[in-house]
């Protein structure tokens, strides 16, 4: 497909959590090793916002940081616009990192304190040679403009700033190289309801304005479904369904997804009856045999507890579960 | 209704600083009804946890409750010495925090700690302490309670803690729980477990709870009544059912537009503009006024005052005057 901005395939991250060498010897232990990511296959169209959604210990913000360069896979490929990352070759590297982007968490921790905001935006215009001289500062302004603030607070610094208001000076970094593809990691779980939904329109906003591509991180569900157009449902490091975002929430096909949609409160007060949530995410350094879902999940069969699923195409999209009639799919994409 | 279990009359909490006193809760005022489970919401700084914090007595200096009163079951509890309230913390008021981490003692075993807290507020025998402590840890859901009881917090993940914390807050049997942020640091899938635990738990037992959250589907799903707190003042208080479907003061609308949903298909959030005011620049009049898209020229000066509503629900605002109503129709 032509469309298709960022390709993902069988993307793996282990980390070795062994204790230190002498400890290992005298304890007689193996070496350990956490998987946080496993064999993750997914693509991005342009334009769209994709979601990557699941609860702390998933993966999620492995992912993120393995797509925009600062961690590199274990294994498998990431593909940028046809182009295949290639994590040894700084200049190409470099060549691609101009065109994507990151939006972190945590505003406090993400802008330097001692830079003045105006530096803080400029930083990646500078880095990359993209104008010179007095173009700077005016691109600074116009920036600032751009995300809501004004073209004076260019002097000031990040601390007299609040956090909605840091947020929007850290998407104003962003975009400031132009870039075609944003990597959002939970852009507004640090901040208050009526602040994030402010952040959210401005999201919105730009991408229509910019054509940005978005691959949102989130563990809210209700800003995952408001901003997404299609949705992937992480599970201890596994793509366990992807699916439409209008359509997951109306007919889940992994039990997972499922059992997510019922813990979410209900503001609706709609009296829906949900089934009660059971289990805790497993230890990610021992995850079960076979599906990883298979101790929590409640139509589990003999195959789940042996095999791991491969992904299968559904009405919605592809679901990796036994239970889900539909082909298998080799890969995806 | 008979008299309510916690009565909150007018309190005031002041913190004196170099550059003057801020006044971080200004007249707040609200009941608690027996076995009722209030929400208190809000966004961050607007006094929430400082509430519950003014009610058992552990007000971090320089804070200090610089007026009001609170009454708990006919008795006025908030001149009390340190000392006594220290007996009633625990005893008659439960509290569950945050982040079970930092609530339990990473030193003790949890027997240890539930042993301890029961021995201090009954008068029962070291064995008949651990056998409560077991049935308490069953009850919140712990599997293989007795086995489990001597381990250190550190075994336990982050929901299994804040069940044992919900087990200490109700070891001596409190007539109130107060539930600060219970749920933030925990996963949804573990949320869900946790207020089902806390609400059947009081329910069965009789107690009352306050539940300060900024999370509004919790309160949805959870709490019998809602306090919307802005910027230290109580902007509207009512059954939840109301209150959220058809909220009335313009900071609770805004507030519930801006919080996206599972149902909705709007393309656009509603936004409400600005920040909530600092504490050393609360506007004159309502404290919303600068934020607000119905403000009038009475909103600038003259602060509004609860107004009662029908269904029991009371606003804070100047547009559900009695006298400007008649006037418009």
């Amino acid at each position: 497909m032509s469309d298709v901005l960022l390709s993902v395939e069988g993307l793996t991250r282990r980390f070795d959590v062994s204790k230190p060498w002498l400890n290992r010897v005298i304890e007689r232990e193996e070496l350990q090793f956490l998987t946080a990511t496993a064999d993750v296959s997914f693509e991005i169209r342009k334009g769209e916002t994709f979601a990557l959604v699941g609860e702390s210990g998933s993966g999620k913000s492995t992912i993120a940081k393995m797509i925009v360069g600062l961690l590199e896979p274990s294994d498998g490929m990431i593909r940028f616009d046809g182009k295949v990352m290639d994590f040894a070759s700084g200049a190409a590297m470099r060549a691609l990192r101009r065109r994507f982007q990151m939006i972190f968490q945590d505003p406090f921790a993400s802008l330097n304190p001692r830079w003045r905001v105006g530096d803080i935006i400029a930083e990646p215009i500078r880095t990359f040679g993209l104008l010179r001289g007095a173009e700077i500062g005016r691109e600074v302004g116009r920036l600032l403009d751009l995300v809501g603030l004004s073209a004076n607070d260019a002097e000031k610094f990040p601390h007299e700033f609040s956090g909605g208001q840091r947020q929007r000076i850290a998407i104003a970094r962003a975009l400031s190289s132009k870039p075609e593809f944003i990597v959002c990691d939970e852009p507004t779980s640090a901040l208050d309801v009526s602040v994030q939904a402010q952040i959210l329109n401005l999201m919105r906003d730009l991408q229509d304005e910019f054509g940005l591509t978005y691959l949102l991180i989130s563990h809210d569900l209700s800003v995952v479904r408001h901003m997404a157009n299609r949705i992937g449902v992480l599970y201890l490091g596994r793509l366990v369904e992807v699916a439409e975002a209008k359509r997951l929430f109306v007919e889940p096909q992994h039990p997972y997804t499922r059992m997510l949609l019922d813990a979410v409160p209900d503001l609706a007060l709609s009296g829906r009856r949900r089934t009660p949530v059971t289990g805790e995410i497993p230890n990610p350094i021992n995850p079960p045999p076979g599906c990883a879902f298979h101790p929590r999940c409640p139509h589990v069969m003999d195959i789940c507890r042996q095999k791991i699923p491969a992904p299968r195409s559904t009405a919605t999209g592809t679901a990796a579960c036994y239970l889900v009639s539909g082909q298998t799919e080799n890969v995806a994409g | 209704m008979a008299a309510p279990l916690l009565s909150v009359r007018d309190l005031v909490v002041e913190f004196p600083t170099r550059r003057g006193v801020l006044r971080a809760l200004d007249k707040v005022s609200f009941d608690i009804a027996e076995g009722e489970v209030l929400g208190m919401v809000g966004e961050s700084g607007a006094g929430k946890s400082l509430t519950g914090a003014a009610i058992i007595g552990l007000l971090e200096p320089p804070g200090r409750i610089a007026g009001g009163e609170i009454w708990l079951r006919g008795e006025r509890i908030d001149n009390f010495s340190p000392e006594k309230m220290r007996r009633i913390r625990g005893r008659r008021i439960g509290m569950v925090f945050q982040d079970p981490l930092t609530s339990l003692n990473p030193l003790y075993t949890v027997a240890q700690q539930l042993i301890e807290t029961i021995r201090t507020h009954m008068e029962v025998s070291e064995k008949e302490a651990r056998t409560r402590a077991v049935a308490l840890l069953d009850r919140v859901g712990i599997p293989a309670a007795a086995r489990r009881i001597d381990d250190y917090p550190h075994h336990f993940s982050g929901g299994m803690r804040q069940r044992v914390v919900i087990a200490l807050a109700l070891a001596a049997e409190p007539e109130l729980v107060i539930a600060d942020e219970p749920t933030t640091a925990l996963d949804v899938s573990v949320q869900a477990q946790i207020i089902d635990v806390l609400k059947e738990i009081c329910a069965e037992r009789g107690a009352s709870v306050m539940l300060i959250t900024h999370d509004m589907g919790v309160i949805a799903e959870t709490a019998d009544r809602v306090a919307v707190l802005y910027a230290g003042r109580m902007a509207e208080i009512g059954p939840v059912r109301d209150v959220i479907q058809a909220a009335e003061h313009p900071y609770t609308i805004g507030l519930m537009g801006s919080i996206p949903t599972l149902t909705q298909t709007a393309d656009r959030l509603t936004q409400i503009p600005g920040a909530m005011p600092r504490l050393n620049a609360i506007p004159r009049g309502c404290a919303f006024n600068p934020r607000c898209k119905d403000v009038y020229n009475r909103c600038l000066v003259e602060r509004p005052e609860l107004i009662a509503r029908e269904g029991g629900r009371h606003v804070a605002c100047w547009l559900y005057e009695p006298v400007k109503e008649a006037f418009n129709v």
